[in-house]
């Protein structure tokens, strides 16, 4: 039904709707509307088969999941920032013994400095987890994002990540169309677990997996992740013939036909970016927008594809890698090897710094003449770092 | 696009009012999109939040910078920051106060002739409601003042938004708000 909802109540809603059996959260900013919601469907009965477990941390929360999952039961978390650092150890370990747990990443900084606000950099660092990552461009999407995500985990064992920017979406009222329980159920199957925990017929999982077989075990994720690229298209296929949406996928061009310069981006700027590219095309501007929904399973040959014919392009990035760059960036770049395009990133947002039209427009029309270094970061008070790093670097 | 911005205080229902206005477009066939600033929020400490409408999808997401629309919840606001700052030449401004413009000293403020309502919405509340929560009041003033939203929209986005006494009581505060604008508005034509 088409509603006019915040974010966070939209995603709880759609998690409702895929029938999780197991819910356990601790909430950190700004993911906690979205398990508030939950807790209220499941105390007031809308989710009779489902046990929503308070925990006293995200290591707890995951470490809860691992164990529900590996009983059978589909299970849902939702965090963010220090609280997704705070459970990284058992992040891995759900990927590891193939949970299709789902999990919320409501997007914000990582301190310090402590910062509550928006950006990548949590889910950025679990990027090498073997979690599948993907990013919703508006509320629309983050909802169908996590319906697609309990069947993409399931069909493959893995665990999925859905990323959605903390505050700019999670916070935000826009119309959204939720499906109800019996349309998920028609195109969500129930949960069969490829082995479960189970004391009538005892089984153990996790074992130590020493030097003779460890690399293996690692190899054959790799091989998985790689494998899901394909299933994650074709799920997105498969909601769009029951629901009539095109969201999630690999990825989505906008207006870039023929374009010389494409910028590539995750998460809810693709929306603001769609506004600056359709102005600069009135202005006779050759340039479109890639938005990657997929960063994991990274989808080498669908970006080649979608640059192929651009003389360049823009990697925006809500995160990046100190002392390095964009992160994103490594893997865009390798994609497009030997294809005579050159790339350029521009890290903005972080933190929760506004990204505005005008500095987009600004920067786009830079990039587009090249004049711009391989790596800006958007909006940077440059005066002030400049009189900082000369004072720290008379001081060593 | 017609962009709003909300101007109050942690504890006035900033937030919601942003909410309820978009749910009020919303019912009204149009596209809204409303957002809070992020602020930590505190108790009285100064907070924002927008509300942009179209009739088309609204994709773009900064911050509201030059807005068609002006609500200030706090009048206190005024002295304090720049709550004009980027307000379109001749756009709305509603300020929830029992002074009048030239008490206000908004002459200093805005230069340009804006269309301009300045009603007790905190008195209003606490008539209708016993509580000193004036944003629901305000988007009756909204209504009136602006024409893009009808009242029954604002009070169907109430009545879906609190329970029914608390709705009721709110409905009737905004009620009065829209009528006591639309006076002031036909006192000046």
């Amino acid at each position: 039904m088409l509603k006019q909802v915040e974010g966070s109540k939209a995603v709880a809603d759609a998690v409702a709707a895929c029938q999780p059996e197991v819910i356990c959260a601790y909430p950190i900013s700004p993911q906690t509307h979205i398990v508030e919601g939950l807790s209220a469907l499941v105390k007031d009965g809308t989710l009779p088969n489902c046990e929503f477990i308070n925990v006293e941390s995200e290591f707890a929360a995951m470490s809860v999941a691992i164990g529900s999952s590996a009983t059978g039961a589909r299970t849902y978390t939702a965090t963010a920032s220090q609280g997704l650092l705070y459970m990284v150890e058992a992040v891995y370990n759900a990927s590891g013994l193939g949970l299709p747990i789902v999990m919320t990443v409501a997007n914000r900084a990582i301190g310090g400095p402590i910062n509550i606000w928006n950006d990548h950099s949590d889910s950025m660092s679990q990027r090498d987890s073997g979690w599948l990552q993907l990013y919703a461009e508006n509320n629309q999407e983050a909802v169908d994002l996590h319906i697609q995500a309990f069947r993409i985990a399931e069909e493959m064992s893995m665990p999925v990540m859905v990323c959605m920017d903390g505050f700019i979406l999670t916070h935000a009222y826009e119309q959204v169309d939720i499906p109800t329980t019996e349309e998920v159920k028609a195109f969500l199957p129930p949960f069969v677990p490829r082995q479960h925990l189970d004391p009538a017929d005892p089984v153990s999982i996790g074992a130590m997996v020493g030097p003779e077989s460890f690399m293996e075990v690692k190899y054959l994720a790799h091989q998985r992740m790689i494998d899901s690229l394909e299933k994650v298209q074709q799920v997105a296929d498969d909601f769009e013939a029951h629901f009539g949406r095109k969201t999630g996928g690999l990825l989505r061009s906008y207006r870039t036909d023929g374009a010389e310069t494409i910028v590539l981006a995750l998460g809810s700027i693709i929306g603001t970016l769609k506004d600056v590219i359709d102005e600069l095309q009135l202005d006779g501007k050759s340039i479109g927008v890639v938005g990657l929904t997929s960063f994991r399973p990274f989808p080498y040959e669908a970006v080649a594809a979608a640059l192929k014919g651009a003389k360049r392009v823009i990697i925006l990035e809500k995160a990046f890698s100190t002392g390095t760059g964009g992160i994103v960036t490594q893997d865009v770049a390798r994609a497009i090897e030997g294809m005579g395009i050159k790339d350029f990133t521009v890290i903005a947002g972080l933190g929760g710094r506004p990204i505005t039209i005008a500095s987009l427009r600004n920067y786009l029309t830079n990039a587009m003449a090249e004049n711009i270094e391989r790596l800006t970061f958007l909006d940077l008070e440059i005066d002030t770092v400049e009189v900082e790093i000369n004072k720290e670097r008379a001081l060593r | 696009m017609f962009q709003v911005r909300i101007h109050g205080r942690g504890g006035q229902g900033v937030v919601t009012a942003a909410e309820l206005l978009a749910v009020a477009v919303f019912e009204g066939g149009k596209h809204a999109q409303a957002f809070p600033s992020f602020g930590s929020e505190r108790t009285g400490a100064p907070v924002v939040a927008y509300c942009r409408i179209s009739d088309h999808e609204i994709r773009a997401r900064e911050p509201i910078m030059e807005p068609d629309v002006l609500i200030i919840q706090d009048a206190s606001l005024i002295k304090q920051i720049d709550v004009f700052a980027g307000l379109q030449p001749r756009g709305y401004v509603i300020i929830n106060s029992a002074e009048s413009a030239e008490e206000l000293q908004l002459a200093d403020k805005i230069k340009v002739p804006h269309s301009l309502a300045i009603l007790p919405a905190t008195e209003i509340a606490l008539t209708h409601l016993g509580r000193p929560v004036p944003n629901a009041v305000l988007l009756g003033a909204f209504s009136a003042l602006t024409g893009v939203v009808p009242l029954e929209a604002v009070a169907s986005a109430i009545n879906g938004k609190f329970k029914p006494k608390i709705a009721a009581s709110n409905v009737a505060a905004a009620t009065a708000a829209y009528e006591y604008v639309m006076n002031q508005v036909a006192t000046h034509a």
